[in-house]
């Protein structure tokens, strides 16, 4: 087995609060110098920018994790993660079909657009990003799992749009792959605040919005390789892979 | 005043946990935040919000809270039904905004103290 390096929590400018220095190619060369093997990307109810990061991920030598960060009916921030691009696709005309549409306004929100690789502007998505989908924490639950996706509640532990400020606790039909926390300073600190969520696997990872918040937060797989299975494997203790919190 | 009378006064729908209909209210609590719920509202306190999840009746139930509104027609969700019956909490619903429905509820609370 061997460690790997991943912050499996990032936006890109796609998202309406993500920074415009957040573009694809500019969060490969990041996560590059910050020594990162694996990275996430999980924009606001979105999946566009999945196929340009893996595209820039396979050529520099970094395992990229799409997916995109749901928020729900709860307004609980969930991260979901897929393996093949047309499980992605599929996922993403789940998100088409229930996200209420609201017009964005750049002015208040920031830009939604969607760039290639040039860091050329190829879209700009008018319905507001962070509203929550018309579906509760189950059903979004039900459809990654449905995809064959990990399912990650998000900063469980923040004072907004996590599950214990939306929900009060975990409810007991949710059976996540693991969960991320973001308050408190380390794992350990963690288990002590919040006993409750002690038969979960933890992740840590940095929600960034901007370059220099890339890989603050980290976790570490020890695993054969990069990949989504062996991922998987490693969340849940399985086959000898494992899950080291920084 | 019971949930009973309250639901006859403001013309709630009773969606489930009918059992509770007796229960005695003494005040009121507004918050869509579980969390906010769970440390602040006050046993006999009717509970006025828009989240539908079942979660909400662990919370009512925790907080010793005889009654929830869901508020602009808001359709509960099934597993939140039967956690009402459970409970026997009664979870009531209402059109009106939550504005709204909160302003009448003061005054019907007021009027009883």
């Amino acid at each position: 087995m061997n460690l790997f390096r991943a912050d499996m929590h990032i936006h890109t400018l796609l998202s309406p609060c993500g920074d415009l220095e957040m573009s694809p190619a500019n969060i490969i060369a990041c996560a590059k110098k910050r020594k990162l093997d694996i990275v996430g990307i999980t924009d606001h109810n979105s999946t566009h920018h999945c196929a340009l990061m893996q595209k820039l991920g396979t050529e520099n030598g970094i395992f990229v994790l799409t997916g995109a960060e749901i928020t729900t009916r709860e307004e609980v921030h969930c991260l979901a993660y897929f393996e093949s691009p047309d499980t992605v696709s599929e996922f993403q005309l789940y998100i088409n079909a229930h996200l209420p549409y609201i017009q964005n306004d750049p002015q208040n929100f920031g830009y939604q657009v969607v760039v290639d690789e040039h860091e050329d502007i190829v879209q700009e998505i008018d319905s507001l990003l962070i509203v929550g989908l018309d579906q509760s924490i189950e059903e979004v639950q039900r459809k990654v799992r449905e995809l064959g996706g990990l399912f990650i509640p998000a900063h469980v532990d923040r004072p907004r749009f996590g599950i214990l400020s939306q929900l009060g606790f975990m409810p007991d039909d949710i059976l996540p792959d693991a969960i991320e926390f973001a308050q408190s300073a380390t794992p350990e600190k963690f288990r002590i605040d919040h006993p409750e969520f002690n038969k979960y696997q933890l992740v840590s990872n940095s929600d960034a919005h901007c370059p220099d918040q890339i890989g603050i937060r980290y976790t570490i797989f020890d695993i054969e390789k990069p990949s989504f299975k062996e991922i998987k494997m490693a969340l849940h203790g399985k086959n000898g892979r494992k899950v080291l919190v920084a | 005043m019971t949930v009973q009378q309250l639901t006859e006064k403001l013309n709630l729908k009773i969606f489930s946990g009918k059992k509770g209909l007796q229960k005695n209210i003494s005040g009121g609590y507004v918050s869509d935040l579980l969390s906010d719920v769970m440390g602040n509202a006050n046993e006999g306190d009717v509970w006025v919000t828009l989240q539908s999840h079942k979660n909400v009746m662990a919370v009512a139930s925790l907080k010793d809270l005889p009654a929830v509104i869901l508020v602009k027609g808001i359709i509960p969700e099934n597993d939140t039904i039967i956690q009402s019956n459970e409970e026997e909490i009664p979870l009531l619903g209402t059109t009106d905004s939550c504005f709204e429905i909160t302003g009448k509820l003061y005054n019907l609370i007021a009027d009883n103290k």
